[in-house]
């Protein structure tokens, strides 16, 4: 829990990972790529005091990341979104006996989600039924953009995605977040395109689908399929440390997050260990829209509350002390929720 | 010998020459964006490395501005063998050796790669379009505060500030889509020449608003990646035109 000026802020960090990319695990030179670029993210967005020495960065470790996330208690839950990349990495990069270990040893704190790939076939579904038995599986992690063989990206749309979905449905995995990276095949199309998580929210209306860094580069398109789908969802990893170098800029992504999903289905992220959780939630209670930027209303305490915590905290069920919960906007299911707030109004 | 190695064709021209290949994800010229590591020119020779953000960025993109930037070169007068390779991409490889052997984006990515490359070329003119038109709109808004919204939907081009950057960028981009240029033509419009009934104008107005903040900010994001991977790179970007660098007026209701 975080307070600040006599508010508390229940924290969940609703994306979290405990990856290897030391050199023995890198497989070739994209592992080495794929680090570096996250890297990059990391010195690029980060205060000067929380960048870290690229050694560290390659790998935590669970002690590491417990006293990270948790070690000044600012964050109740954190949930794993672990990334396959098998093809780059000898063990994967997202370290799946390490991270649920920790899980076990700390289920309070935290949850496991994995992952599944439609390209597994038939192999792959029985493997999900095996993986959602063992780790108690309500959410998946999806990374579109993930190698496999000759393919380099899939959609979720592929026919064999919809088996996986149906087979999620089926047990219970209701919190689907999907990481839409640059999905290769065809090259013909804008490969960060949404739409196909309009047509799956749309067919599986029963299951949440959490985009993560809310449709970033495709901030627009994403936010217009959502503002049509209610079981969609923004999470805010990569956009939030944004606050830091570009306030204004994630004032803009805030504001419009809030005006076509509403306050409800915004969830904060730190994406550690890309970034740690602390300063981005000390950023982000202090923070405000700027007064000109007058299009949008200015986030109330009951906002951050939600976007801190408590939206993640009902997707996933995990417990919120009473005097802490907040009811529901009381917001259009579709379209544009609170065009009034802003002062552009829609009559 | 080098002694008669007198430039034929000068790095300068060159320079001018990739000045018109565009990202067209941020559509900003690559020169502009400090995407041009090096050029080097030998007599009528031309080597010319290009360099993105990130090794991940997305290699339909990549293959379009090296394409373009070997079309451009070698359009240059005089100019002998051109040689554009990308550095430090996931693709590198694949892309320089398609760029060396003439083989074009279907030659190059095989499988991955079906008809073209010319929807996803006019999928971000349209959206560079939207951009544009919210930029020219908004600037308009705050030259003449007297202006309402409500008047946006009767605003033709010939209303717009000659001199304003924002005027000249929306003409551009109206012609890239074969919209008219003429002063009447209405500014509002969708990439086809639609334009929005009244009841829908203000939501249209905030989608291209939400794509211009899109555009903005995913090129702002690629300029600093680039700069912190590649130190002293912002010393090759121009400042990008940011409309929020002065204060955005309040949208009001359009009826």
């Amino acid at each position: 829990m975080y307070s600040k000026d006599g508010v508390d802020y229940f924290v969940v960090d609703a994306h979290i990972a405990l990856w290897d990319a030391r050199p023995e695990n890198q497989r070739n030179v994209h592992g080495k790529q794929f680090i570096d670029c996250f890297y990059d993210y990391h010195r690029n967005l980060s205060p000067e005091s929380e960048v870290w020495p690229y050694e560290e960065y390659l790998y935590q470790g669970g002690e590491r990341l417990m006293r990270d996330v948790f070690g000044n208690g600012i964050v109740d839950h954190a949930i794993f979104q672990p990334a396959r990349l098998g093809e780059f990495y000898h063990r994967g990069f997202g370290q799946t006996e390490e991270a649920f270990a920790l899980t076990q040893a700390h289920p309070d704190q935290l949850t496991y989600n994995h992952w599944w790939d439609p390209r597994d076939g038939e192999n792959g579904l029985d493997q999900l039924r095996a993986d959602a038995e063992r780790f108690g599986l309500t959410g998946v992690k999806l990374y579109t953009a993930d190698w496999h063989g000759e393919s380099r990206g899939w959609k979720l749309t592929d026919p064999m995605a919809y088996r996986y979905l149906e087979v999620c449905r089926e047990l219970g995995i209701r919190n689907i977040h999907i990481h839409k990276g640059p999905t290769i095949r065809p090259l013909d199309r804008d490969a960060f395109d949404v739409a196909d998580v309009d047509h799956v929210a749309t067919d599986f209306t029963d299951l949440n689908f959490i985009v993560e860094h809310c449709g970033l580069p495709r901030l627009e398109d994403f936010c217009w399929i959502a503002t049509q789908e209610p079981n969609v969802h923004a999470g805010l990893a990569v956009a939030i440390p944004f606050i830091h170098t570009r306030p204004r800029y994630f004032a803009q992504i805030m504001g419009e997050l809030v005006y076509w999903l509403g306050e409800d289905r915004i969830l904060f992220s730190s994406d550690y260990a890309l970034w740690t959780p602390t300063w981005l939630v000390e950023r982000f209670v202090d923070f405000q829209i700027p007064e000109d930027l007058a299009e949008y209303a200015p986030l109330t305490t009951d906002v951050k509350k939600k976007v801190l915590g408590l939206n993640a905290a009902k997707l996933y069920d995990i417990p919120v002390p009473e005097h802490l919960r907040l009811p529901d906007a009381d917001e259009p299911a579709t379209g544009p929720r609170q065009p009034d707030a802003a002062d552009l109004a829609m009559s | 010998m080098t002694a008669t190695l007198t430039a034929v064709v000068t790095e300068a021209q060159v320079r001018a020459a990739l000045g018109s290949v565009v990202d067209p994800e941020l559509d900003e010229p690559v020169t502009d964006l400090g995407f041009v590591r090096s050029v080097a020119v030998r007599g009528a020779d031309v080597e010319v490395h290009l360099r993105l953000p990130t090794s991940f960025c997305a290699p339909n993109f990549a293959w379009l501005m090296c394409a373009d930037a070997h079309d451009a070169v070698s359009a240059v007068p005089r100019v002998g063998r051109v040689v554009v390779e990308l550095d430090d991409h996931h693709d590198s490889d694949l892309i320089n050796r398609g760029l060396a052997a003439g083989a074009g984006y279907r030659g190059t990515f095989g499988h991955e790669a079906e008809e073209s490359l010319d929807e996803l070329r006019a999928t971000f003119h349209r959206k560079a379009h939207t951009a544009a038109m919210e930029r020219a709109l908004t600037a308009l808004l705050r030259a003449d505060r007297s202006r309402t919204e409500a008047d946006l939907l009767h605003t033709t081009l010939g209303d717009l500030p000659p001199d304003e950057p924002t005027t000249g960028a929306l003409r551009r981009r109206r012609a890239t889509l074969g919209l008219p240029t003429d002063p009447g033509a209405a500014v509002l419009v969708a990439a086809d020449g639609t334009r929005p009934s009244p009841a829908d104008a203000a939501l249209f107005l905030r989608r291209a608003r939400s794509v211009r903040i899109s555009v903005d900010g995913n090129a702002h994001f690629c300029r600093g990646l680039l700069a912190t991977r590649y130190p002293g790179a912002e010393a090759d970007q121009s400042p990008r035109p940011d409309a929020d660098s002065r204060s955005l007026l309040p949208l009001e209701v359009l009826s």
